[in-house]
Parts: structure tokens; C-alpha cells; sequence
């Protein structure tokens, strides 16, 4: 470090060094995991060698088991976002374009939203069965908060002035909705179905782990009773794949309609 | 509107809230009494307010909190180590910061919690699992907050410890920590928040622990005033933290 050092020098590195850097990393790290492996110092197959973890994963995609269980907890998640999603939206407008109820019952949504939901899962068993009904339910609990908080918060950010034209025209409280509040909102509803998506992707597999015959959390615990490692570990990494993957998605679409509202 | 009168109806909201959910808990009560709603599915709520004393006496919730506050506080500690520590590096090496920050958002958006049976495999079913989990749960969001606040350390601060020709350690303790702290801290407790939600949801899926272990074994008991009552014990729980945590995190904001 340079005498003091925390002046930064301007300008960014070259992208070259940077990917120099990030492969470098992936590098070591790898050839340490490869060398954990092939030590033993662990217990056996706690670290499998990168070419079971390969195998395994060649295996999962390769098997038409993995694409019908994908497809239930696509099905849940889907049906937990666009049922939490309509339900928060509808809440975070009623919340945020009316300022006695925020003050009367937004608290309320503040407080239950950082509780862990995963708690209510016996609750959705006896509500919802066994079935996807309960995975839904945990997905529709979990992904409802954010987007409604979301919403509100966007909704007390409109620009008084769209609003006084809608209202200037007359606007329908069906076509403020439409016109006025939903475009200026966009932001803030991707930035919320962002993380509604994230924490409805976690309540519903978590679901499926605890109790369930079907879906990718199901495979993943079945992977863990059987003690078969390497499957593990590539479940795991295709899970997070796809929730990084769905994640960027949507931040790259909030960035495209912010570029065209702009 | 005059102040007092803006706190009259804010204040009148409130109760209003607090008049219509506890209204919605009577009506509750009563399809459960006239048989629209089944009694044993949906406990009557005056019977889960009884059964509140019960599983305090009875089911320990005071030790059984004791020992998930603890696991939150282990979580804590290593978040407060680690995250701050590797958010200072970032701040440091602008390389490091180029090349990993983005790796640390999208660490962020990945459902870590679901590695649970693997820390399982690796840990045992015990303490050291859950506040793993809690850990990696929390960490990144702790990483970024540290390098976003030290690197929005005022110029004028840093140049008036450079003038006292602070040693790097010196400007990082005297300086940029509490320049930082702000910020440091909005990241812990955005982390303390992702630990706690994951510590006791590991509880309750392992069957291990404090408070969701407890609601796991009520529920399979299938006494249900007692699960939702065990619940509602943890929302309360969780509300008192959020609200000491947002307090602490008040009073560190610098006045504007």
C-alpha cells in the first residue's frame, strides 16, 4: 500500500486483467477442491473429485426424471409468483395510494415480511395437503411481501405532476392503475418480482425438502438419504444456476424498460 | 395540517390497524365455532392465546430462544469478521473489487440456504450447521455494504489523516472505519436478518436447535395450538429483532 493508499487511481483496469483474475481464482480454486479430494483428509466422498461431480451431472441431465421434477417445481413457483405477485400487487397499490390504510396496516407488512415463512409450512399442510398445494402456499407466502412493499414504495414515489394529469383527464381509478401508476412503477415491480422471485424459489424447495414426492428439492434430499454426493452437488449446482440465471434475467429486462422509460 | 393533528390521525390509523386485525381474529373465532371453518385445521384463536403460557411452562421456549439467540450471535461474530474484513479487501484492490463484486451480488440472489443438506454431510446434524448456514446466508450482503461505505469515505477526512501521516492501520481504525460505520452496519443487519430467517428455518427443516425445532415438533405432535403459538412466539421474536436492530442502526446514522 502506497503511504496512505485510499485515493483510487481513476479509470478502470483493463478487462483483460480482470478476467485474467477471475480465472485465476476459479483455477486455484478448483485444483484445491481436486487436491481436498484426492487427499482424504475428509470424509470419503464429502469431496468428490470434480469428474464424479461431472459424471453425476452429465447423468441428471441426461435422465427424463430430472426434467419431470423440474417442471413440477417450475409449475409451483410459477403459480406461487403469479398468485403472490397479483395478490402484492393489488396490496401495495390499495397500500400505497392511500395514505390511512399504509399507516394503519403497512407496519403490519413490514413486521411479517423478514419472518422466516418456512415456519408456516406445517400450517400449509393442514391448509393445503401434502401436495403441491403446501409448496405453492409457502411460495405464495414468501414471494407476496417483497412485491407488495415493493409496489407501495413505488406508488409514494410517482411524480405528482403524472398524477395530477390523469386526474386532469379524468382517469378512471381502473385507468390511473393502467396508465399512470403501472408505467411509472415499473422499476420497483421488476426490482420486487425480482426478489419475490429469489424468496419464492427458496420457500417452495425448501417445501419440497421437508416433505414432498415430487420436484427438485425432493431430488435433493433423496440425493442426501442415499448419500450419493457427487448427485448432490450437481443438483446443486444446476438449482443455483437456474436462480442466478432467472435472477440476472429479470435484472437485465428492469434495466432494458428502464432504458426505454428513460 | 398541523403536527399535532397529523400524529392525531396517524396515531387513529394505527388503531384502526390494530382494531380490524383483531376484529378479523374474532370473526375467525366464530366461523371456527359455527363450523365454517374446520377446528382441526384452524385452532380457535382464544385457544392458541392459552396455549401460550403452556408452551412457555412447558416446552422451555425461554432456553429454547436462549439457544437460537446464540446462534445468531455465533453467526454474527463471523459475519462481522469475515464480511468486513473481505469488503475491505475489496475496497483495497480495485482489481479484486472489478473482477468479484459482481460475483458477491449474484452470491447474493442464490438460494444459499438450500446447501443445507450438504452442510449437513460436511458439519453433522448440530450447532455448527445451522450457523453456517446462517453465515453464508449473511455474508455477502455485509461484503458489499463495507466496500460501498468505505469507499464513500469523504476525500477531506482521508486527507486530514494523511496530513497526521496515519499509518495504513492507523487511517483504516481512525478514518475509514468509523467514516464507514453507517453503512458497515446497514449491511449487518441486512445480514443479521438473512441469518436469523435462515437459522431458525434450518431449525425447523433439520429438527435441531431452538425455536424451529420446537415448532417442528408441535406440528408433529399435531398439537396445533401449540404450533401456532410456537409461531407466533417467533414472529414476536423476530419483530423485537428487527426493531432493536433498526434502532442500533438509527442511532449509528450520522445526522444530516
Amino acid at each position: 500500500m502506497a503511504a496512505t493508499g485510499r485515493v483510487m487511481p481513476s479509470g478502470n483496469a483493463a478487462p483483460m486483467r480482470i478476467w485474467a483474475l477471475r480465472v485465476a481464482f476459479l483455477a486455484v480454486a478448483l485444483a484445491a477442491w481436486e487436491a481436498i479430494s484426492a487427499s482424504g483428509l475428509l470424509f470419503r466422498d464429502v469431496v468428490p473429485s470434480l469428474a464424479a461431480i461431472g459424471a453425476a451431472l452429465a447423468r441428471v441431465l441426461g435422465t427424463p426424471d430430472f426434467y419431470a421434477n423440474l417442471a413440477v417445481t417450475a409449475q409451483e413457483i410459477g403459480a406461487a409468483v403469479v398468485i403472490g405477485g397479483l395478490c402484492g400487487l393489488a396490496t401495495g397499490i390499495l397500500l400505497g395510494s392511500n395514505r390511512f390504510l399504509s399507516q394503519a396496516f403497512e407496519s403490519l407488512l413490514l413486521y411479517l415480511g423478514p419472518t422466516p415463512k418456512i415456519i408456516f409450512f406445517p400450517v400449509m399442510i393442514m391448509w393445503f395437503g401434502v401436495g403441491p398445494g403446501s409448496k405453492i402456499a409457502m411460495g405464495v407466502a414468501s414471494c407476496f411481501f417483497p412485491i407488495a412493499i415493493s409496489t407501495a414504495a413505488g406508488m409514494r414515489q410517482i411524480d405528482a405532476v403524472l398524477i395530477r394529469v390523469g386526474r386532469s383527464f379524468r382517469a378512471s381509478p381502473w385507468q390511473m392503475i393502467r396508465c399512470i401508476y403501472l408505467p411509472a412503477m415499473r422499476e420497483p415491480i421488476v426490482t420486487g418480482l425480482r426478489l419475490g422471485l429469489g424468496v419464492a424459489i427458496i420457500g417452495t424447495l425448501l417445501a419440497e425438502t421437508k416433505l414432498s414426492n415430487k420436484g427438485l428439492g425432493y431430488l435433493v434430499i433423496q440425493a442426501y438419504a442415499l448419500f450419493d454426493m457427487p448427485r448432490m452437488y450437481a443438483l446443486l449446482i444446476l438449482l443455483f444456476v437456474l436462480s442466478i440465471g432467472l435472477n440476472a434475467l429479470l435484472g437485465r429486462f428492469s434495466r432494458v424498460t428502464r432504458g426505454i422509460s428513460a | 395540517m398541523t403536527m399535532r393533528a397529523l400524529a392525531r390521525t396517524r396515531n387513529g390509523a394505527r388503531a384502526v390497524g390494530i382494531a380490524t386485525t383483531v376484529a378479523a381474529i374474532a370473526v375467525v373465532e366464530g366461523l371456527i365455532r359455527g363450523g365454517a371453518i374446520n377446528a382441526y385445521i384452524v385452532p380457535l384463536p382464544t385457544q392458541i392465546l392459552a396455549a401460550l403460557p403452556r408452551i412457555i411452562a412447558e416446552e422451555h421456549v425461554l432456553h429454547r430462544f436462549w439457544q437460537t439467540a446464540q446462534e445468531v450471535l455465533w453467526a454474527s461474530l463471523l459475519l462481522a469478521a469475515f464480511g468486513i474484513a473481505l469488503g475491505a479487501l475489496l475496497y483495497r484492490f480495485r482489481l479484486l473489487r472489478q473482477a468479484f463484486e459482481a460475483w458477491v451480488g449474484a452470491l447474493a440472489a442464490a438460494p444459499i440456504v438450500l446447501m443445507y443438506p450438504l452442510f449437513l454431510v460436511i458439519f453433522g446434524r448440530s450447532t455448527t450447521t445451522i450457523v453456517m448456514i446462517g453465515f453464508a446466508a449473511g455474508l455477502a450482503p455485509v461484503i458489499l455494504k463495507t466496500a460501498e461505505g468505505l469507499s464513500g469515505t469523504r476525500k477531506v477526512l482521508i486527507d486530514v489523516g494523511r496530513s497526521f501521516k496515519l499509518s495504513p492501520a492507523q487511517q483504516f481504525r481512525k478514518v475509514l472505519l468509523p467514516a464507514a460505520l453507517p453503512s458497515v452496519f446497514v449491511g449487518l443487519r441486512l445480514g443479521l436478518i438473512f441469518a436469523m430467517i435462515n437459522i431458525v428455518g434450518v431449525e425447523f427443516l433439520i429438527n435441531f436447535g431452538g425455536l424451529g425445532q420446537l415448532i417442528n415438533e408441535l406440528a408433529e405432535r399435531y398439537d396445533l395450538p401449540g404450533t401456532y403459538g410456537a409461531i407466533l412466539f417467533v414472529i414476536l421474536a423476530s419483530v423485537v429483532f428487527f426493531d432493536l436492530t433498526a434502532r442500533i442502526e438509527r442511532w449509528l446514522r450520522p445526522v444530516e
